[in-house]
């Protein structure tokens, strides 16, 4: 049969009946800088437009090549301009453009749009602490918009106010949203060296180094992965990065080849492929289990990190062959809400805070979907934001942190937050205090290695 | 533009007939077939060219969906792009 053989075909078939293999996301990047007005009312409006008329088709299309190739499409979620850009005019008035684009994502039946977004990383003007603080309300009064705040980066070091003022900004987001377990803080994420092209929520916005619109697609497959590892019993760990990479290979280039396509049915530019390994709570779609496979007990005994290490890296080397444009995050996620082997380990304790935050050193992207206790002190969720930023400053990657405090809730409680989104037992933190050294404010230095002009 | 069909499920009488029925019957040409039986599972590959189709690529899929369903296998039309990229560098 011309190239192609039949265990080829059963094998594709088999990877998306089987093993979960889907596009998870595909998101169009949308700038909005044209949108710019004096006014809340006349910027929002015109944001609604502009959002409305390029991402009309975005359902139809994702639907149609979801039937003609037989991957399904999970989500189509579109990203625009960091909205505090398009809000500098009228500080105190920013909720106007979140309503907007809630309104307008619901006109156009995608699932999410982020980029209520705002870049800080070295130093934060009136307009844009503003904008921050208006974060709580935006997410509370909306459904589908998601916010992110870029709080360092390895060039610029680390803005200790923005951290100072995230941890407020993420207890306030929980309290308004408390009758629903504080769930406005799953649409928020605080980054280090945030990228300009990701396609995933919560942290996806629309860079000003892009284009006018853009389509970024995020593959996945972690159920692929683990079922490629099933028959790899007595395997070397270099025979199992292979393997992974080979499969990397092959999702990636689905990605890619429907990704090509849906910019050309949408009229935009082809951005990147996103060739992280993203989780969802059903069973056979877990990165923790592919850890496991590879050789733990439980995800979070000793030897994770060296485990996450490899898998990272082989999915990279994989996806790199098979897309000459990778971009976004392109890692393996560990949302502790959003994987069922994530969600088993930190109910009967194999994995910790402590655990996870040592391997968001190998991996994108932080501490992800992490429920703890409502009581814990917004300069404690700082302190997580400034340890976070820090790996991701010092190794030059991208690092974040999307943690959920849940109002009344303490350790051994659970919070159930629904679909994708899954469901937690609420973590330990350290009951220690850093509020001095959070309170203290300034830029951390940019490190020594940033310097390489 | 030329699609795969695959045709999975339990062997019985009259499957190819069925199938081959239903394209024909939209002018889709079969341009290459292979079967096999492997203990009592029935896996039938098609090559197709849709170029005088009177469906899409994606009607064809939903109408061969149905006609899967009344037969008792699983019935997949995928554009045979997704098996190059996937499978060949």
């Amino acid at each position: 049969m011309s190239l192609i053989n039949r265990n080829q075909i059963i094998e594709t078939i088999d990877m998306v009946e089987k093993e979960h293999f889907d596009v998870r996301t595909i998101t169009m990047g949308i700038s909005l800088l044209s949108c710019i007005r004096e006014s809340a009312e006349e910027t929002a409006r015109l944001c609604y437009d502009r959002i409305c008329k390029k991402a009309e088709n975005i359902v139809k299309v994702a639907r149609e090549l979801g039937e003609e190739y037989g991957i399904p499409v999970i989500n189509k979620r579109v990203s625009v301009t960091p909205a505090s850009i398009l809000a500098a005019n009228f500080p105190g008035r920013e909720t106007a453009l979140a309503k907007a684009f809630d309104k307008a994502a619901e006109t156009c039946g995608i699932d999410f749009l982020g980029g209520y977004s705002a870049l800080v990383n070295k130093s934060m003007t009136s307009f844009e602490r503003s904008f921050i603080e208006s974060i709580p309300e935006a997410l509370a009064e909306t459904k589908k918009v998601c916010s992110s705040v870029n709080v360092g980066s390895s060039k610029s070091g680390i803005n200790m106010d923005a951290v100072k003022l995230l941890g407020e900004t993420i207890k306030r987001a929980a309290e308004l949203t408390r009758d629903a377990d504080g769930i406005a803080c799953a649409k928020f994420v605080a980054f280090c060296n945030a990228v300009e092209d990701n396609p995933f929520m919560a942290g996806a916005f629309h860079g000003t180094g892009e284009g006018e619109t853009v389509i970024n697609v995020g593959v996945s497959g972690p159920g692929v992965v683990h079922h490629a590892l099933k028959n790899l019993k007595d395997a070397s760990i270099d025979e199992v990065a292979e393997t992974i990479k080979r499969t990397a290979f092959k999702i990636t280039r689905a990605g890619s080849l429907i990704a090509k396509e849906a910019a050309k049915r949408l009229g935009a530019e082809f951005g990147i492929v996103d060739l992280s390994l993203a989780p969802t709570p059903v069973i056979g779609d877990s990165v923790a289990h592919i850890l496991e496979e590879i050789g733990l007990e439980s995800v979070g005994a000793h030897g994770t990190t060296a485990a996450l290490a490899m898998l990272n890296d082989a999915v990279k080397k994989g996806g790199v062959m098979a897309s000459s444009s990778v971009g976004g995050l392109s890692g393996a996620f560990i949302p502790v809400s959003e994987d069922i082997g994530m969600i088993n380990a930190a109910r009967s304790g194999a994995i910790t805070l402590a655990k996870l935050e040592a391997m968001t050193a190998v991996c994108s992207v932080g501490i992800d979907m992490v429920a703890i206790p409502g009581d814990t002190p917004a300069s404690t969720i700082s302190g997580m934001i400034a340890d976070e930023a820090a790996i991701g400053m010092i190794n030059n990657k991208t690092t974040a942190v999307r943690v959920i405090p849940v109002p009344g809730k303490k350790e051994g409680d659970s919070v159930e937050f629904g679909g994708l989104l899954g469901s937690a037992p609420i973590m330990p933190v350290s009951p220690y205090s850093c509020e001095k050294l959070v309170s203290r404010g300034g830029r951390m230095p940019a490190p020594i290695h940033s310097n390489k002009n | 533009m030329r699609a795969i069909v695959t045709v999975i499920g339990k062997d019985k009488s009259g499957i190819i007939a069925k199938v081959s029925s239903v394209l024909a019957a939209n002018d889709v040409n079969i341009e290459d077939i292979s079967q096999t039986i492997v203990s009592g599972n029935f896996t039938m590959i098609m090559l197709c060219d849709l170029e005088k189709s009177r469906l899409s690529l994606a009607e064809l899929n939903e109408t061969m969906r149905h006609t899967g369903a009344e037969a008792g296998v699983s019935i997949h039309v995928q554009h045979e792009d997704i098996f190059n990229a996937m499978h060949n560098v």
